[in-house]
């Protein structure tokens, strides 16, 4: 039984609808359910899953629509009936006497001593609201993707222009003034000042910091093209650097992000040097080859934020700073493959974090792992199909082909949940790979979540009389309002190792690996 | 290069307009941070040949 309505011009968020429908289809008796603006794109899916009908048809992307597919009339109605409750509850939530303006004009009038506008409407206006942003000269956030380069570059011209801040687009994190923006996480407020071209890059590193002691005086999100892209060209990075090198509270500059344009990188390391300032400069999956003067270069995240936390000490930095020893680690590795059954051969990494991913993908192939991915472009190292793991497989879930209308997995940990058993089905699984980011943005209870499946993972490739290892790393701080003991505690009551970074996980990750294939050459088995 | 405007804003306390997510500024608020959050629609219902022709005029 099916059931179609359309609200005219009644527009809600993305992340709200998407939710919305999570909740409606996880309803006895509901076969499908979809509640999403009438975008070209929504209207596509809607048809694909035969729920395109009627006045849903011509729906245009100010109209909602619900569709339900149901085993009997009496559940479609209901689960409509419900739908329309949300709906409305949301429309008279979250502010019910706060006047809301249409307009940037309208919101100025009343708020004129704005400073900075964050815009998360869909790709395809973000560009158009950031351009009357910088106009009436107010720094700018762009968490949404899909805005072209050419744009992209445009507005940063006209910041530049201007003097003022332009992040992203598709900038997921930022903190100013020791305030998370975003996708962003509680940390302490101190000397050292980021300027990142990755979100949950940022983000680790942030939390490392912060774990050890430091404190980030401002943290600068650029958006991921910035220094990838030859034609944005670093504009936002450099322009970051001078505003951190101009900050008296500023005293070590930390830059960051996916391997940037040759001369693009040029440029940066020379704006560096020109700062005065310590500096460390992490460039993903790029080894570092020495220090130039002022400019550390790490190796790992993790590193980058031990050699910041040093150089603002007014300390030489020494790797100090580590939840298991080399020793450890292999007498961890020896247990953990003890049990395997001889068919379990490969790890499976199950990111949500695209840099996160990166970075575990950079330390396998280190140790000599040939490693597949969704997200590589290499040849011979792209995934067939993102949706089966072959080999050695770190899949970045955060990636567009998992998301489109479905929440990201930092927001929603389903997919991840369903990879989870897929992979402890596959016979050749040993060992999967986990990270967790908290913060604002982020799952309520994401450790939760993700702790039901493995436990469930695990007993299944027990059941077998095999051992499926889990190991994951969290990415948050004590501050971070989902309590980082405590989603510590459910991911380890469900039998995973948790590490304090993304690069320690990877490592003892890769340890297990290595300990695996070492028994499987010496012939023997468990 | 002039960055002046955003040493000022590292300076003050931010004030923010925001355009989009609703989650967005919920969290801000708990930050302490004062938000203005819109009400933000479509331009011209979605119709993408009436948004180029709003730009031409300057909207």
């Amino acid at each position: 039984m099916k059931k179609i309505l359309v609200r005219k011009n009644a527009y809600y968020d993305s992340v709200f609808l998407m939710l919305a429908t999570k909740g409606l289809k996880q309803r006895p008796g509901i076969r499908e359910a979809v509640v999403a603006m009438g975008t070209e794109v929504n209207l596509a899916l809607l048809k694909e899953i035969g729920l395109l009908s009627g006045e849903a048809e011509s729906a245009k992307p100010n109209d909602l629509v619900i569709a339900i597919e149901a085993e009997t009339g009496d559940a479609a109605e209901e689960a409509c009936r419900i739908a329309e409750e949300i709906l409305k509850k949301k429309g008279h939530g979250g502010g019910e006497e706060e006047y809301r303006p249409v307009s940037l004009e309208g919101a100025l009038s009343i708020f004129p001593e704005a400073n900075l506008v964050v815009i998360s409407v869909p790709g395809l206006y973000a560009a158009r609201e950031a351009r009357k942003a910088l106009n009436r000269g107010l720094h700018v956030m762009i968490f949404s993707d899909h805005v072209p380069v050419e744009e992209e570059v445009e507005l940063k011209e006209m910041a530049l222009q201007r003097g003022l801040l332009m992040m992203g687009p598709d900038c997921g994190t930022a903190i100013l003034n020791g305030k998370p923006l975003c996708f962003a996480n509680v940390v302490r407020r101190g000397p050292i000042g980021l300027v990142a071209a990755s979100g949950s890059g940022l983000q680790e590193v942030c939390c490392c910091i912060d774990r050890m002691g430091g404190g980030i005086s401002q943290a600068i999100g650029t958006g991921g093209r910035d220094l990838q892209d030859r034609r944005v060209g670093g504009r936002m990075t450099l322009m970051g650097i001078e505003a951190l090198k101009q900050d008296p509270a500023t005293r070590v500059i930390v830059v960051l992000s996916k391997p940037p344009a040759e001369e693009v990188a040029a440029t940066v390391l020379s704006k560096l040097e020109d700062t005065g300032k310590p500096c460390v400069a992490h460039f993903l999956g790029r080894k570092p080859s020495g220090d130039l003067g002022s400019i550390w270069f790490s190796g790992n995240m993790e590193e980058a934020a031990a050699m910041a936390v040093a150089l603002s000490r007014g300390d030489r930095y020494q790797r100090t700073w580590s939840s298991l020893s080399e020793a450890e680690m292999a007498t961890v590795a020896e247990r953990e493959v003890k049990n395997m059954a001889p068919e379990q051969r490969y790890v499976r990494g199950l990111f949500a974090g695209g840099t996160l991913a990166i970075e575990a993908m950079a330390l396998f192939e280190e140790q000599g792992f040939r490693v597949l991915s969704n997200v590589r472009k290499e040849p011979g190292r792209l995934l067939q199909s993102p949706h089966l793991s072959e080999g050695h497989a770190i899949v970045d879930m955060g990636d567009d082909v998992f998301t489109l209308g479905r929440p990201h997995p930092m927001i929603d940990s389903s997919l991840r949940e369903e990879r989870i058993a897929k992979e402890a089905a596959d016979p050749e699984t040993a060992l999967v790979l986990l990270d967790v980011v908290l913060g604002y943005g982020a799952h309520e209870d994401p450790c939760g979540a993700l702790a039901e499946s493995v436990g469930r993972a695990k007993a299944q490739v027990a059941g077998r009389g095999g051992y499926l290892s889990v190991i994951a790393s969290i990415t948050g701080t004590e501050k971070d309002f989902q309590n980082m003991a405590e989603q510590k505690k459910k991911l380890e009551a469900a039998g995973c190792l948790v590490m304090l970074s993304n690069y320690q996980a990877a490592l003892l990750a890769s340890h297990v690996m290595k300990r695996l294939e070492s028994r499987a050459h010496s012939g023997l088995s468990a | 290069m002039n960055v002046k405007k955003i040493n000022e804003l590292f300076g003050k306390e931010l004030k923010v307009i925001n355009m989009g997510l609703d989650s967005f500024a919920d969290n801000l608020r708990k930050e302490e941070v004062t938000v203005l959050q819109m009400d933000w629609k479509p331009p011209a219902g979605g119709n993408k040949r009436l948004i180029s022709l709003l730009e031409k005029l300057g909207h």
